[in-house]
């Protein structure tokens, strides 16, 4: 590909524009209204999705951290939200940056542990974690609901204007919204300093104190930020279905986006959110067919899309993208 | 004397094999400075140690009056102390611009910074440009590391030591690897650098040692047999007989 680089400047530049497919693809995140205003609440779903999966994305596709316990930071907006509008009051925005403040918090001291480790060690400390806090949200039921889930919350309506009704029409803009938002402070985290010496550590963690990065304050740092951001779609969750059960919190959900983002492809920044949408609404569709069977396709589909795609759905298509490209005079 | 660097008394061992003994040298500003031995002398290892990849056993380390001995290794290069790696230790899937920029941004303490674009770190991005101009790679800085010709990767090797503006350089064998005509510019390259800069660089081929180096330092068993101008070296009976007897044939 021959780029018209001129200079340093340009060279970076040209890294961090926006494509025009990108502004296509949020465009078409209004679809749903017009196309499919059925199916609101399922987008909702799906925009809360690829926002943990997005969040997943910072620390596993850019820092190189592996997670199997990433639903505890998902877990604990959930339940941060649902308990202060249930005790306290039910303004959601005030609502969703507490909850996202508290994962945070939970994510920087953990991060203590997390930039310690690598590879399989990483696996399993993440994994335990999310299982002791999954377990200790069982037996505080006095506080959590227990495996009956948290009952009695009571959401105000967004801007004291907008009820979240059955339709699914204020959830799916909220969502979508803040999905966005997050979206661009996660577009802007990749590609700013930080974001380079991230790409520097997964790239070689050897070489990084050898030009003098402190990679541990690095990975502490990009561990808390991707933690509120998976806090912010627990709290999404939970604000826009007026409940949280102990799911939240489970190893099966950590285990689903680390699949969705695989799917999708890790380090793109979209893969996170194009993973969400095949898998749910796959999921969707099967679960009125033959739901028992769901993980029997989903496992398949998984070891497809390695085998042929070790790079996600979004590798591939960059792959076939650029070969196009190659060939095109 | 004032030293820029010097160690005393350092040791090292695995498990029962010595890799250092009584390392204690005094490397004063802007000498260049070779050190030599067969493999498994001890020479990488010395390297590792005075960065603090490794911890000695003993010992200490000192950059200029400071005691460093139990200082991480990105606060030691933050103090001035760069080294480079005997096996490519690069980003792969960085520019090389990207690379030295970032060395560049984690100098001047920005690369922790989240909320601002990189392309506003004009002057970082322009400094990266300038340094690999002056090691005569910026044809290839907007190439991807892992497509560069890997005599080009060698000297980005030495451009993202460079960016950390040291005082005291640690080369550990750069031209490893690189055919003999390049290895001459490659070295010429090295000694073009500031005149100020301290230079320690490992390196088996001896005309290139006593063409660039204005001390050489001979390692042999974890030990230093000994340490003097080229003239002294060569003239030196023990080192002919354990190294220059074998290695000046080549
Ligand atoms: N991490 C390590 N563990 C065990 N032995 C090592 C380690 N690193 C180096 N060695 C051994 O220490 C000796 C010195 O190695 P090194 O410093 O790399 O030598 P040189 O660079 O002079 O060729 C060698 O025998 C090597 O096998
Ligand atoms: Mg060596």
């Amino acid at each position: 590909m021959h780029s018209a680089v001129t200079g340093p400047h340009a060279h970076l530049q040209a890294q961090v524009r926006w494509r025009r497919i990108e502004i296509a693809f949020w465009l078409c995140t209004l679809a749903p209204f017009v196309a499919a205003p059925a199916y609101l609440q399922l987008a909702s779903q799906i925009a809360i999705t690829a926002l943990f999966a997005l969040s997943l994305d910072l620390i596993l596709g850019y820092a190189g951290i592996v997670s199997l316990g990433h639903a505890a930071f998902f877990g604990l907006g959930a339940y941060a939200a649902g308990l202060l509008s249930k005790h306290a009051w039910g303004e959601p925005l005030s609502g969703l940056l507490i909850a996202s403040a508290v994962s945070a918090a939970v994510g920087y001291a953990m991060s203590f542990i997390i930039a310690r480790f690598r590879h399989l060690a990483l696996i399993m400390i993440t994994l335990g974690l999310g299982l002791l806090l999954h377990e200790a949200a069982n037996s505080a039921s006095w506080l959590t609901g227990g495996a009956d889930g948290l009952q009695g919350m009571k959401i105000r309506p967004l801007f004291e204007t907008f009820r979240f009704d059955l339709y699914g029409r204020t959830a799916y803009t909220y969502s979508v919204v803040v999905l966005f938002l997050t979206f661009l402070a996660a577009r802007r985290i990749i590609h700013s300093p930080f974001g380079l010496a991230l790409r520097g550590i997964r790239e070689n963690a050897t070489r990084m104190p050898a030009i003098g990065a402190p990679s541990h304050a690095h990975l502490r740092k990009i561990y808390a930020l991707s933690a509120a951001m998976a806090g912010v779609a627990g709290a999404l969750l939970a604000q826009t279905t007026s409940t949280v059960s102990l799911e939240v919190l489970s190893f099966q959900r950590s285990a689903d986006v680390l699949v969705i983002l695989i799917l999708g492809g890790a380090g793109r920044l979209y893969g996170g959110i194009v993973g969400a949408i095949i898998y749910m609404v796959a999921r969707d569709q099967f679960s009125g067919i033959s739901p028992q069977f769901w993980y029997f396709w989903i496992g398949l589909l998984l070891v497809v899309v390695v085998m042929f795609l070790p790079n996600g759905i979004l590798g591939g298509l960059a792959k076939i993208t650029a070969r196009w490209q190659r060939k095109a005079p | 004397m004032s030293a820029v660097l010097s160690t005393r008394g350092l040791a090292k061992r695995f498990g029962s094999l010595v890799v250092a003994q009584d390392l204690s040298l005094a490397l004063p500003r802007g000498v260049r400075y070779a050190l030599i031995g067969p493999n498994g002398a001890g020479k990488t290892t010395l390297i590792n140690l005075m960065t603090g990849m490794l911890r000695p056993d003993a010992g200490s380390i000192f950059l200029g009056e400071d005691e460093i001995t139990s200082l991480a290794p990105e606060s030691r290069v933050k103090r001035g102390l760069a080294r480079t790696f005997q096996i490519n230790t690069l980003f792969p899937s960085l520019s090389a611009l990207e690379s030295v920029t970032l060395a560049v941004l984690e100098r001047e303490g920005h690369a922790g910074t989240w909320w601002k674009s990189l392309p506003a770190y004009r002057d970082a991005a322009g400094e990266a440009h300038e340094i690999l101009s002056s090691l005569g790679i910026a044809k290839d800085a907007y190439r991807l590391t892992r497509e560069l010709a890997y005599g080009r990767q060698r000297l980005l090797e030495i451009a993202l030591a460079l960016a950390t503006r040291p005082k005291v350089l640690l080369l550990d064998e750069p031209a490893a690897g690189v055919p003999k005509d390049e290895s001459a510019d490659l070295f010429e390259a090295i000694s073009s650098l500031a005149s100020e800069l301290t230079v320690l660089f490992i390196e088996h081929d001896m005309n290139v040692v006593f063409r660039f180096a204005s001390r050489i330092i001979v390692m042999v068993g974890g030990r230093i047999l000994v340490e003097g101008s080229p003239g002294e070296i060569a003239r030196d009976p023990e080192v002919r007989a354990v190294y220059l007897g074998k290695a000046a044939h080549g």
